[in-house]
């Protein structure tokens, strides 16, 4: 069973919802991002997605961008994103760590796909892949063993969410109305997506758009999501220095059922 | 979609998949309109009695050698852009979008999107690289007159990449009221098509004209390649035809250093902004930064269907640096009393070259726009 499916049937088991911590590889260097790697799984992230740095991230907020360009003007490269995957996989051999990056990067090296397998990642979306383009890079996925990601947007047709359902593994990435990151009013999120992907039977629904307070992480899931991905909220607190581990606990603990809760309440 | 949007292996709609219905979109109404005679006829009229086409062909009386000048720099708003932008301002009404958005790098594509926005009633907004808003000033003021609002992008290398990006983010969340005006023949498809279909008119005109001047075809047809809408619009109806086609990329400082533009010539398969195309990028695929003395010519990546012609042969693919393109500017302004652009000048640096191996051949060159953007920027670099 992939890390996806078993992190996704333990939390169903509890009750919970998936808490996804999104950080930029190499930002601001690679020593710190190491440290902030274990810091999101210290505050209870159950999932872990990292951005590998592209110059011209055209899906990406000013957070974002410039956690990439202080990556890059750190000189961080591909393969030093790599050595730091590995070493996570190392330290957290469970938790489901997923690349989130842009398709020249993907295209630029060859063997990206088989390289980002064999460090240990377990899953790829490209930001600026749509599922028309997908096909290609989906064969050579499935053949290294990494599963596909694919975004489902409010606007997206039925027939792409079904070409999604059949393309895509671990979970779909959905977003919100409004097209780039960390842009968001956060509890934008669309229930009739989340219906419409959970009908044709796509990999579990994740909102990667406009999480940032523990509020929002509750309007996700009442959607029906099966979890969350929290990006420029986290690499913005990163870069003012502050409280990273508390602040992924305190979303953290918004992915629990009432009755979690309750039970956390009461320790 | 129902055009493949590929260009021999180049091309294609690599954006965010938020943005495929408007792509989607946007081909239909694209398709749609071609067959419509009331869009047509409406262009056409736009074309002819605002923007000044046909352009006039003029056969250089002075330079060595046999010149033509298709003179795109005589149409309104001082460059080939007004065309497609026309084309496409017709489109984004008839898909009941209220707002323009576009990029610009010298300024001339958005001078071109201003104008069409004043005269359609589009809200229209400009995204330019911080850099590209200091040195070209003019373009800007331009703008800013016809009532659009100019955004200065300090992202990245704060030039015309930069500002696609930002447009890009924009329409991410704009695209219901907001269309994007691409400037040139790159991006996703359909843009490189369709840029094509609407800037065909500057090679149908030439073609004619020159039949009807000489009675017979050039030799060569030459055009400066930044993004490659002015060139693939004068090469297109000569595409099967036996004439030699020569892009000019600008090889900047030259093109051994890290200061050129000449994507075709230096750069390797990628993608950026939506197509596989040819790209200036590092081992690791990140985005090189260009460099042009001509704003126009200075962006690291190249229209996809450029990229097949030079992987099929059927077009050639050269440099200019800036120094020859500054001596070609000198020139035609001495020699025929016409200042053109930046960009237009490494097109007839090349055709010099060509002439002074065979004065006898018939070149035909894209004089895609103007020079008074650049005078400023000439009087400094000619002293």
């Amino acid at each position: 069973m992939s890390r996806y499916a078993a992190m996704f049937d333990q939390l169903a088991a509890r009750g919970e919802g998936a808490f996804g911590a999104f950080l930029v590889l190499g930002d601001p260097d690679l020593a710190t991002s190491a440290a902030l790697l274990d810091a999101v799984v210290e505050g209870g992230a159950d999932m872990v997605e990292v951005g590998i740095p592209f110059s011209d991230p055209v899906a990406d907020g000013p957070v974002i961008q410039a956690a990439a360009q202080r990556a890059l003007a750190a000189g961080v490269r591909v393969a030093d994103c790599f050595a730091l995957i590995s070493g996570f996989r190392a330290r957290h051999p469970a938790i489901p760590l997923g690349i989130l990056t842009y398709a020249n990067i993907v295209v630029a090296r060859g063997g990206f796909i088989a390289d980002a397998a064999q460090a240990g990642a377990d899953s790829l979306l490209i930001a600026d892949m749509p599922t028309l383009e997908a096909e290609p890079f989906v064969q050579r996925m499935d053949q290294a063993g990494i599963d596909p990601v694919l975004i489902a947007a409010p606007n997206t047709p039925d027939a792409t969410l079904a070409s999604i359902t059949s393309l895509s593994k671990g979970y779909t990435y959905c977003v919100s109305r409004t097209g780039i990151t960390g842009t968001h009013e956060g509890g934008q999120f669309d229930a009739g997506l989340v219906e419409r992907l959970v009908r044709l039977g796509a990999p579990p629904p994740v909102f990667g758009f406009g999480i940032s307070a523990p509020e929002h992480v509750r309007a996700a899931l009442d959607a029906g999501a099966a979890g969350v991905i929290c990006g420029s909220a986290i690499v913005d607190l990163a870069a003012r220095g502050g409280d990273v581990v508390n602040f992924v606990h305190l979303l953290k603990a918004a992915t629990l059922n009432d009755k979690g809760r309750n039970d956390s309440r009461a320790e | 979609m129902r055009l493949s949007g590929r260009f021999g292996r180049f091309g294609g709609c690599f954006v965010p998949e938020i943005l495929v219905p408007a792509l989607e979109q946007l081909e239909a109404a694209f398709l749609d309109a071609q067959d419509d005679p009331a869009f047509v006829a409406e262009l056409g009229d736009l074309l002819t009695n605002y923007a000044g086409r046909p352009t006039p062909l003029t056969q250089c009386r002075n330079l060595p050698g046999n010149i033509y000048l298709k003179r795109e720099d005589l149409l309104h708003g001082g460059a080939h852009k007004t065309n497609q932008v026309l084309a496409q301002a017709l489109l984004a009404r008839r898909m009941g979008k209220t707002r323009l958005i576009a990029e610009t790098g010298a300024g001339q594509h958005g001078v071109a999107t201003a104008i069409a926005g004043a005269l359609l009633g589009f809200e229209t907004i400009i995204y330019m690289g911080a850099e590209d808003v200091e040195r070209q000033q003019l373009n800007v003021f331009r703008m800013r007159l016809m009532g659009a609002t100019v955004v200065p992008v300090e992202g990245g290398g704060r030039t015309l990449k930069d500002a696609i990006n930002e447009a890009l983010r924009d329409w991410s969340a704009s695209f219901d009221t907001t269309h994007y005006l691409l400037g040139t023949a790159a991006g996703p498809h359909p843009f490189p098509t369709m840029v094509r279909e609407f800037q065909r008119v500057i090679g149908r005109e030439a073609r004619a004209q020159i039949l009807e001047q000489l009675g017979r075809l050039p030799d060569a047809v030459v055009a400066c390649v930044g993004g490659g809408s002015n060139a693939i619009g004068l090469f297109a109806d000569v595409l099967d035809d036996d004439v030699r086609l020569i892009g000019v990329e600008a090889a900047g400082k030259g093109l051994d250093g890290d200061n050129h533009g000449a994507t075709l010539l230096r750069g390797r398969p990628g993608i950026l902004h939506g197509a596989e195309t040819y790209v200036l990028q590092d081992d690791d695929g990140q985005i090189a930064d260009s460099w042009s003395v001509s704003a126009g010519l200075d962006y690291p990546a190249v229209g996809p269907e450029h990229a097949h012609l030079k992987d099929s042969g059927r077009a050639d693919y050269v440099g200019a640096t800036d120094a020859e393109a500054l001596a070609a500017f000198k020139a035609l302004a001495e020699k025929e009393g016409i200042l053109c652009a930046f960009e237009s000048a490494h097109a007839l640096a090349h055709a010099l070259k060509l002439a002074e191996q065979d004065p006898e051949q018939v070149i035909l060159v894209g004089l895609s726009g103007r020079g008074d953007k650049d005078v400023a920027q000439a009087e400094r670099l000619l002293a």
